[in-house]
């Protein structure tokens, strides 16, 4: 008997584990936990009026799906199509030439080959040519097409909540496709069934009904500043007074709820308000906050068009109500590619608003001249060129600092340089990460549009490991412990990516190093920055 | 020649097969990406587990021990730990590097030095050191949902004014 038993080399041999090697259309979803965040609660996708408001789990066979939920995903498709030109030529120009495949920071990180922009893209390619070309309803599976099945949605639900439509993939197409709007549109067919996650349902929700994404009403919000407020005189000496819905103020000033609610990003929202302090000081420039436009963040953006503008709409009614000038928006990432690309054929022109002009230098914000709304780091930059900032590099001496582009205001709105050139000025350590890793070709934090939940922590993780890759190269070369980066969402989800792969690297927005180097009008002699760290030279 | 010696001459063609054994657990289209694009920015992945493979042969090579092993095999597992592998998955390619020394080097023959017992050894050491690096990475992975969920939830509290924090100089101080 223990002659036919096989040999351990033998049986080592024959252990096989590379994968099937079937083709993408063969290979079946495997909804794994880790990597998609949970369904919408049925009250948010109520609230805001949305189709099929039920409880589903995306793990179970049934998801509850509407009895003619072909016919509605087919007439969907057909509607956005009809409606939205790119879509249409984005579905039929692309030569699947591979310029994209390897340029998603989820396709490298999971190294899963339907996180490919140009196969997530064909999940919804296939259901094009089968129902909607000749070709593809002749040729069939020949010709690339597919009719839409279970599973096939279950794919699509899957992979486009894979995405976190950084448009990293476009700016490689050599026919210029926008892989983040065919994400956008599938999003939306999706909605239509009732098919979002509550990471994105109930912030869009909370933001209807109560004016941000936590659902804070106005007297907590007002608490929330307020004690920041004392903070910053513990930190500072000065009592800062924060103007809140004042009519007839200069400007109305917007950030994400992040900033007030979250670590690191308080620390930045303390940094707004010892500027817009300085500034009132030395210049009476008026910035008011609105607790009614409490949120500079849309994730109406990642439901659908007609969400995204009912939220955006409410920014530019407060800007009306309080006769301000023009708004100025904080360290935010979508908001700003909502304001870029969409705001004006939604909701603009804003023409009840003057052309933004710094009252203090008096230059034109050319770029901002129909959406009237001014990005705060250009704001500083501005005022810094001009000389109108009293600042002290030195007592960010300890932070050796590092840049991510966020990929909206980079790739969404092109402010490039305007951070670095802020960060050049109120710090002496700066070094840039690889080039292939920054400015317009950034890689994504991994967990934007929406996916910055606790529950697919793996997706996140491996998503953010091209980003924190180069990091860390900045970290062991340069000895960089700050990341900066000026967007909120950033702010939430890199401190995590750095703990699991920089651990000695910190985040920070870019207007806490602004205050940590501003000299306030009678401040006493700091011996902290923000956080209550020790200023260099102040360590005992 | 030695162990060590004929490790150290076959490196090159060991490590080769190493490599191609590692990146075939993934589908064959991102094994060839992981395998041709050498930008260690546009390809973290592929050549994080090349170096990291590279310096455990060289860690078998010198028999630095389960420290040194642990510390190459953090990279690469810290990758691995947060894919679609299950733990043996994850961890496999350890085991196949014993077929393939037994392909690369001159065998087990009395008269060539080589002592496979021993590299053997080294090799089930080197699981032994993977299954804690791996189980340390998803370790870390439970910490950071756990401690994401706790902030929000004191957060919350905290913001609903149910929650005052103690200063030492109140009362009961």
């Amino acid at each position: 008997m223990a002659d036919e038993l096989i040999k351990p080399d033998e049986l080592l041999s024959q252990i096989d584990h590379r994968p099937s090697g079937a083709g993408w259309m063969d290979t079946p979803v495997d909804i794994r936990k880790g990597m998609y965040c949970y369904a919408s609660n049925p009250k948010s996708v109520e609230t805001l009026g949305l189709p099929n408001a039920r409880p589903w789990n995306p793990l179970e066979d049934d998801w509850k799906l509407p009895e003619n939920w072909q016919q509605i995903v087919h007439d969907g498709f057909r509607e956005r199509l009809d409606k939205f030109r790119s879509f249409k030529v984005f579905m039929d120009i692309c030569v699947r030439c591979g310029a994209c495949a390897d340029k998603c920071h989820f396709f490298i990180g999971t190294g899963d080959p339907k996180n490919m922009p140009v196969l997530r893209a064909e999940l919804l390619r296939s259901v094009y040519r089968n129902d909607f070309t000749t070709a593809g309803k002749i040729l069939g599976r020949l010709g690339g097409a597919r009719p839409m099945t279970l599973d096939v949605l279950k794919e699509w639900w899957y992979y486009l909540f894979q995405c976190t439509e950084c448009r990293r993939c476009s700016v490689f197409c050599p026919y210029g496709i926008d892989t983040a709007e065919i994400t956008i549109m599938g999003r939306e067919i999706l909605n239509l069934l009732g098919l979002n996650i509550d990471w994105i349902a109930t912030p869009v929700a909370n933001c209807y009904r109560t004016g941000n994404h936590l659902g804070i009403q106005p007297h907590a919000f007002k608490d929330m500043l307020d004690f920041f407020v004392d903070d910053i005189e513990e930190v500072t000496g000065v009592r800062v007074q924060p103007a809140y819905m004042e009519k007839g103020a200069d400007i109305l000033f917007i950030t994400p709820s992040g900033d007030v609610f979250a670590d690191p990003g308080t620390y930045t929202c303390m940094g707004y308000m010892l500027l817009f302090h300085y500034l009132k000081e030395k210049y009476g420039l008026k910035i008011t906050w609105s607790t009614y436009a409490s949120e500079g963040g849309n994730f109406g953006f990642f439901t659908s068009h007609e969400t995204m503008k009912r939220l955006n709409s409410k920014m530019y009614a407060e800007a009306r109500r309080l006769g301000v000038k023009w708004i100025l928006g904080g360290e935010c990432g979508h908001m700003w590619r909502v304001i870029s690309q969409y705001m004006d054929t939604m909701n603009g022109p804003a023409d009840f608003l003057e052309e933004p002009v710094n009252p203090i230098t008096g230059t034109k914000f050319e770029n901002a001249k129909s959406t009237k709304m001014v990005h705060i780091a250009e704001f500083t930059a501005d005022l810094i060129k001009h000389g109108k900032l009293d600042l002290d590099p030195s007592r960010n001496d300890n932070k050796i600092i590092t840049f991510h582009d966020s990929c909206n205001p980079s790739r969404g709105m092109g402010m490039l340089d305007e951070p670095r050139y802020v960060i050049q000025n109120v710090a002496n350590h700066f070094y840039e990460m690889p080039a292939n890793t920054i400015r317009e070709q950034t890689f994504c934090c991994g967990s934007g549009a929406g996916l910055n939940a606790g529950e697919n922590m793996e997706l996140r993780m491996a998503g953010g490991f091209p980003r924190a890759n180069a990091v860390k190269y900045v970290h062991e070369t340069f000895g960089v412990n700050m990341l900066a980066c000026v967007c909120a969402i950033d702010r939430a989800a890199l401190p995590a990516s750095m703990g699991y792969w920089v651990p000695e690297v910190e985040v920070t927005g870019l207007h806490e190093l602004v205050a940590n180097a501003l000299i306030m009008p009678g401040e006493k002699e700091r011996e902290t920055d923000l956080r209550g760290e020790p200023l260099p030279g102040m360590e005992e | 020649m030695s162990s060590a010696q004929s490790l150290a001459a076959k490196k090159q063609e060991i490590l080769k097969s190493w490599f191609q054994t590692t990146v075939d657990s993934y589908p064959a289209e991102t094994a060839r990406f992981l395998k041709n694009q050498k930008d260690p920015f546009a390809n973290p992945v592929g050549q994080t587990t090349y170096q990291s493979l590279d310096a455990l042969v060289d860690a078998l090579t010198t028999d630095a021990g389960p420290e040194v092993m642990a510390k190459a095999l953090d990279p690469i597992l810290r990758i691995r730990a947060v894919q679609s592998f299950t733990p043996s998955k994850a961890t496999s390619f350890v085991f196949s590097l014993k077929q393939i020394l037994r392909r690369h080097l001159p065998g087990i023959d009395p008269g060539s030095g080589v002592d496979m017992n021993d590299l053997d050894r080294q090799i089930d050491e080197m699981a032994m050191a993977a299954f804690d690096v791996y189980v340390a990475c998803r370790e870390k992975i439970f910490e950071l949902k756990a401690n994401e969920s706790r902030n929000q939830f004191f957060g919350s509290l905290k913001r609903a004014g149910l929650m005052v924090e103690t200063e030492a100089d109140g009362p009961g101080f």
